[in-house]
């Protein structure tokens, strides 16, 4: 294997892993802070306004984690600076 | 496969590039204005009143319960910063059902350019209510060991709100992309309702976020809104 195939290799698999895993423990997050925002609307509907509130903000703070995952992987695929930087060798020669 | 709107560009002259993110950019700025600008125009204070004055009224007025319920006191002070942030996101990430239109929220640019916005505004916003020295003070509180930290969660917020709002504007659109290439006929649709969901939400946290900052650096602990515990 020459270099360009190793770095593609690396790139894919790592962007699979890395979204993979990445999005597994926000999604287990996630699921707990609904599954607690609904109980306690259940039990405090007049509340409803704030929980939601409070439930949308946390949602986000869980799924930047997701994204962040997400981003890298996009990068490792579509923007991949090592990548770039193998065909500007390649092509120097 | 392009990962920003930075990529389409219109029209090169040397350095200057035109490209999607500053013409769309400028186009949601001009909707924007030039639509509150003629809303407003002729304003009446009866009981009959445009229909266009009535939406104005109810997007204002429901940001402005929105902010207070926060913890801003005083939402029309901080109504012209939070409501712009708030509807420009809102707009830029509605206008995706416009064909050939890629909003710019998708590039990291302007990410990065809105989340440095509240980064500025909120120190402002902090030592104009709060005066130099007791804002400064904050960032030692508790205690003194506290300070890097802060300043450290400072940056970090900054950063995580940017890369936020980057990362769900991309994906809605490469999603739709690649599911283009794969099922072109209805399935993307789905994916549209749904990408038109999270950037709604998006605007939402966005400017809820920014609200939150701010009323976490201009909370005063005045001595008639709270108990005599405040020391």
């Amino acid at each position: 294997m020459d270099n360009m195939t190793i770095i593609a290799v690396a790139s894919i698999v790592t962007a699979g892993i890395t979204t993979g895993f990445g999005t597994m423990a926000p999604a287990l997050g996630e699921g707990r802070a609904v599954a607690t925002a609904l109980t306690s609307l259940a039990q405090q509907p007049d509340a409803s306004a704030t929980i939601t509130r409070t439930l949308f903000v946390g949602l986000a703070m869980i799924e930047s984690t997701a994204i962040y995952c997400f981003v890298v992987s996009m990068i490792l695929i579509f923007a991949n600076p090592f990548w770039n930087h193998a065909i500007a060798q390649i092509a120097g020669k | 496969m392009r990962l920003s709107p930075d990529q389409i560009i219109f029209w090169q002259y040397g350095f200057f590039k035109l490209n999607a993110t500053i013409v769309f950019t400028w186009g949601l700025m001009f909707v924007l204005a030039v639509g509150a600008k003629l809303v407003t125009r002729k304003l009446s204070i009866g009981l009959e009143r445009a229909r266009w004055q009535n939406l104005l009224e109810i997007i204002v007025i429901a940001i402005e319960k929105q902010i207070e319920e926060v913890g801003l006191s005083q939402p029309r002070k901080y109504l012209g910063f939070l409501a712009t942030l708030f509807l420009f996101l809102a707009m830029a990430a509605l206008c995706t059902i416009i064909p050939g239109y890629q909003p710019p929220t998708g590039s990291l640019s302007t990410t990065v350019a809105l989340a440095l916005c509240v980064f500025v505004a909120v120190p402002l916003f902090g030592i104009e209510e709060r005066g130099l020295g007791n804002y400064l003070k904050s960032y030692a509180q508790p205690t003194f060991i506290m300070l890097p930290f802060n300043i450290i969660s400072e940056i970090s917020r900054t950063l995580a709100l940017s890369v936020r709002l980057f990362g769900n504007m991309m994906s809605g659109a490469m999603i739709i992309a690649i599911l283009l290439s794969i099922t072109p006929f209805i399935f993307p649709i789905v994916m549209m309702a749904l990408g038109l969901l999270t950037g709604m939400v998006q605007a939402y946290i966005f400017a809820i976020l920014a609200t939150v900052y701010i009323a976490a650096a201009t909370r005063v602990r005045s001595p008639g809104s709270e108990p005599e515990h405040n020391h």
